[in-house]
């Protein structure tokens, strides 16, 4: 993999939260790339380092936290960026997606409001017209029907998944290289869950955007992505192809988690992996 | 602001909403070592210690006043002027070996003393409404909270509609008509009536919450009946819950009955109360600010006392809860 | 934008706390307390004298008769006596002060600019100051900004407002001469004038709340810190400007602004002891005035006042809410 075939590459990352106990260090010297267009699976149990992984790469660590190592976005290190320059990577060509859509989005504004201030904080000389519009194709894109009347809606009343459709549709809007989603499906609906997937499969498959999905199913990142990264207590356990990850596990704590896995599921996710490789 | 139960409406609302209401934990795990955490913090230690100071002089008064030697009652014209209207002989309002707070312009009773009964009357009165504030408030909040349906619909509505009334003033209108006979008492029952409301809301709520638990319906299936649940499972529960609530209380009702004792309503004269010394101090605190200053001080450090108190006491147990 | 059902239940709720509270205090005033004809007939009084106050008083009348032309006066106005003598009283009739003889509705009329001076001076007053020092504590959390306000707001909640006035009033004005004696001066005629009085009440009545206010603020921007939302804000690359004023601020600020209405609404009682203590001759101070003397058509007035402008205050804050929360909107859903 050459250097321009790398959209992010990120080396010995190491994230603690220091007190007079020692570094109390959650996320220890890790190692990893995205590929441009690629989708990077980081699996992992609750506390085992990956949403601080992905919060350590938008450089939004909670107070107290300390980073080390690098994180290089398509030639650029972002640990060197001053936080001005870095505001502008964030949303822009970084662009997140959380777990709680309902908590994630803001109860006082609509929809539509939140997904165009992203849209005019970033594009200068941009009028609220425009940006609705944006907004209101971002919707669309996401399969919200009735977009235009909808981006007036606040969230409480759009369901879960859309909710969730509402966030990527804000991520969208931007046109970002790299979109991280942390857990995205957890607190959805198992019906719902799987909509999603398949929108953020498409949406990749539209955009060329790179992805890195965080998860502590297995079965999901079979769906979506093609490396996957296996993290426990902050340590990588073991990375590699999806595919020999799923067939050829090297651990036992993979195998584990993949035992975890129920098989019906297994097969639902292979199915439909090969009906979007279809669709393209 | 002191003396309107608002502001207690307020904390409790606050003090909610950082996690009390939602998730009422186990009683705290070890007494022993939120003693110890109590006792490092110097101001939680300090008002601990002018609170028990104050409650010792109200309670060890008749004795003081011996060793003093002057009664709160007793008039003495040889420690004021009275060719200068009955300003206090000697400086800052007449203190000294002989009245070691002063004397009261006027008739010259002696500050010490007053001040002395006056912490008796002040602590009664507020002590006496926070118990009964709280009996009033934990037995409706847990009825409420508890049965529910009907029962909870017109216990709601009553506290809704004593909520909505412009406390302090009611208190006023009541006291102002009726007898001046038994003041205390009838102090310590309007003022409880207004203000048990903000205790049995917080009461209801985390009853309902706690009704929904394991563990209750765990005594329920056994057979418990439903004062041995409410009694055995629910109550220890709200232990914390209370305590805080009722350290917070004790000023407001300090003040309270300060403030309505300086209206006019409160406690009637000659009986001393902290907030009629500094109502009768008015007129004078121009000449004789120590007579204002004095009771106000005392007044105040009270309050700021237990709300410092309340304050810590919150915290640890919050802290102890998570 | 505000359900016509939502408003009509409101307005029917707040008729039968208002019923309530008027049949509250005409039970204290007119059952409990003593006979006020003996009171206005004075030391050399007959029976019949007595009688014949009671007649024109109309409580010689049965209590639901009495209380029906109470309320009937509030709405349509009442006649005291009959024939020449008699003596209107027009809506909304609160009945005559025992002591002066003036309409107490008049009474009200004429002291309220001076009231609504010192409460809105004071409401601005502890906005400003809960606000500002809420904030400024909650970005500087755990900093010595942050526990010398926590010191600060402990001090104001407990200082009582009497103590706070009298201390003022001897260091600033008696000491130091740096103010007046407040004194009612008319912002028409010196604004300057007019500031300086006032500044000391000001003061007063707002300190309590101001350090309420402080605190409440503290809390509510710190949680609303920690929300989620918060985080997406950020993670779209807003600028930390931006990201306070629209997604911190405006859920923190929100409850504040409600409360606000029905402290606002509730300030009678603190003016009662600033009034007072200040001299100023407002509706506290007439009220306070009034329970000295045990003038009770005063008292009632205004305490009917105070549960009228309270209630009123709960509803307008119960409108405002639905208008500046969207959440508690109904009926606006797809």
């Amino acid at each position: 993999m050459t250097i321009s075939d790398t959209l992010l590459r990120v080396r010995m990352l190491t994230v603690g939260f220091p007190n007079i106990h020692g570094p109390n260090e959650v996320v220890k010297s890790l190692d990893f790339d995205v590929a441009r267009g690629g989708a990077l699976g980081i699996v992992g149990e609750s506390g085992s380092g990956k949403s601080m992984t992905s919060l350590a790469v938008m450089g939004l660590l909670p107070k107290g936290a300390k980073r080390t190592g690098s994180i290089e976005f398509d030639g650029t290190e972002l640990t060197a960026l001053p936080e001005r320059a870095m505001r502008s990577v964030r949303g822009d060509r970084i662009a997140m997606i959380f777990q709680d859509p309902l908590s994630s989005l803001n109860p006082y504004y609509t929809v539509g409001t939140q997904i165009m201030e992203a849209y005019r904080s970033h594009r200068t000389g941009v009028t609220r017209r425009q940006a609705r519009n944006v907004a209101i194709e971002a919707m669309e894109r996401v399969h919200i029907s009735d977009a235009a009347r909808r981006v007036d809606h606040y969230p409480h009343q759009f369901s879960g998944g859309m909710r969730q459709r509402v966030m990527i549709a804000m991520t969208l809007s931007m046109e970002p290289e790299l979109i991280i989603a942390d857990e995205p499906t957890t607190a959805l609906d198992v019906t719902v869950q799987a909509q999603i997937l398949d929108l953020l499969a498409e949406i990749r498959a539209d955009t060329g955007a790179g992805l890195i999905l965080i998860t502590h199913d297995l079965a999901v990142v079979s769906e979506v992505t093609d490396h996957i990264v296996v993290m426990r207590d902050g340590d990588l356990v073991e990375q590699g192809p999806a595919e020999r990850i799923f067939t050829d596990p090297q651990e036992p704590y993979t195998r584990m988690l993949l035992d975890a896995v129920p098989r019906i599921d297994d097969e639902i996710g292979l199915l439909r992996t090969v009906s979007t490789e279809e669709g393209r | 602001m002191t003396f309107t139960p608002t502001e207690l409406e307020v904390e409790g609302a606050a003090g909610g909403e950082a996690g009390r209401d939602g998730a009422p934990a186990a009683p705290p795990a070890s007494g022993r070592r939120l003693a110890r955490a109590f006792l490092r913090d110097r101001a939680a230690v300090a008002c601990g210690v002018y609170i028990l100071l104050i409650i010792l002089m109200a309670v060890a008064a008749p004795l003081l006043v011996k060793i003093s030697g002057y009664g709160p009652l007793e008039f003495d014209q040889d420690a004021v002027d009275p060719n200068l209207g009955g300003i206090p002989l000697g400086a800052a309002g007449g203190m000294g070996a002989d009245h070691w707070f002063g004397v009261e312009p006027g008739n010259g009773r002696d500050l010490f003393a007053r001040i002395v009964y006056g912490a008796r009357v002040s602590m009664l009165i507020a002590i006496s409404a926070t118990l009964l504030t709280t009996f009033l408030g934990v037995v409706f909040g847990l009825i409420a909270g508890y049965f529910g349906g009907r029962v909870d619909m017109v216990i709601s509505r009553v506290m809704e509609f004593l909520m909505a009334f412009p406390a302090l003033i009611f208190m006023i209108a009541v006291l102002s008509a009726l007898p001046a006979e038994n003041r205390q008492f009838l102090l310590v029952l309007v003022i409880s009536f207004f203000g048990w409301p903000y205790l049995a809301r917080i009461v209801r709520g985390q009853t309902m919450s706690l009704k929904e638990r394991e563990f209750v319906e765990a005594a329920k299936a056994s057979g418990a009946t439903s004062a041995q649940i409410i009694f055995k499972e629910i109550l220890p529960n709200l232990a914390s819950t209370i305590i805080v609530m009722t350290t917070l209380a004790v000023p407001g009702y300090v003040g309270t009955e300060a403030g309505l004792s300086f209206l006019g309503v409160g406690v009637v004269p000659p009986t001393p109360s902290w907030g009629q010394m500094i109502a009768s101090s008015v007129p004078w605190y121009a000449v004789d600010p120590a007579y204002f200053l004095i009771p106000g001080a005392f007044l105040f450090l009270l309050v700021l006392s237990f709300t410092v108190l309340g304050d810590r006491i919150r915290r640890l147990l919050g802290e102890g809860m998570a | 934008m505000i359900p016509l059902r939502f408003v009509a239940n409101r307005v029917l709720g707040m008729i039968i706390v208002l019923f309530l509270v008027c049949l509250f205090t005409f039970v204290i005033f007119f059952v409990l307390s003593p006979d006020p004809a003996v009171q206005i007939c004075g030391k050399n009084c007959t029976p019949e004298a007595i009688d014949q106050i009671r007649a024109n008083l109309g409580i010689d009348q049965p209590f639901w008769t009495q209380f029906g032309t109470f309320l009937a006066g509030l709405f349509a106005g009442r006649t005291y006596g009959t024939g020449p003598n008699a003596i209107d009283c027009a809506a909304p009739c609160l009945g005559y002060s025992f002591q002066s003889s003036q309409a107490v509705t008049d009474m009200i009329v004429q002291r309220l600019p001076v009231s609504a001076t010192v409460a809105v001076g004071a409401a601005v007053l502890w906005l400003l100051a809960g606000v500002a020092g809420g904030l400024l504590s909650a970005v500087k959390e755990g900093r010595f900004a942050d526990r010398f306000i926590a010191g600060l707001t402990l001090t104001g909640m407990s200082i009582p407002n009497y103590v706070l006035a009298l201390s003022l009033q001897f260091l600033l004005v008696v000491t130091l001469g740096w103010l007046p004696f407040p004194q009612a001066v008319a912002f028409s005629d010196d604004p300057f004038q007019w500031f300086q009085n006032f500044l000391m009440p000001w003061i007063v009545l707002a300190i309590g709340m101001a350090a309420v206010y402080t605190r409440l603020t503290r809390a509510n921007v710190i949680e609303t810190l920690q929300e989620n939302y918060v985080r997406t804000a950020r993670a779209k690359g807003l600028s930390p400007g931006l990201v306070w004023r629209r997604h911190a601020l405006r859920p923190a600020l929100t409850p504040i602004v409600t409360i606000f209405g029905m402290d606002f609404a509730g300030l009678l009682g603190g003016a009662l002891i600033t009034e007072t203590v200040f001299g100023l001759n407002g509706i506290g101070k007439m009220a306070a005035d009034s329970i000295t003397k045990n003038d009770q058509p005063v008292i009632m007035g205004v305490t009917l006042l105070a549960a009228f402008l309270v209630v009123i205050g709960n509803m307008v804050v119960d409108l405002l809410y639905t208008a500046i929360d969207p959440r508690v909107r109904v009926g606006s859903s797809a």
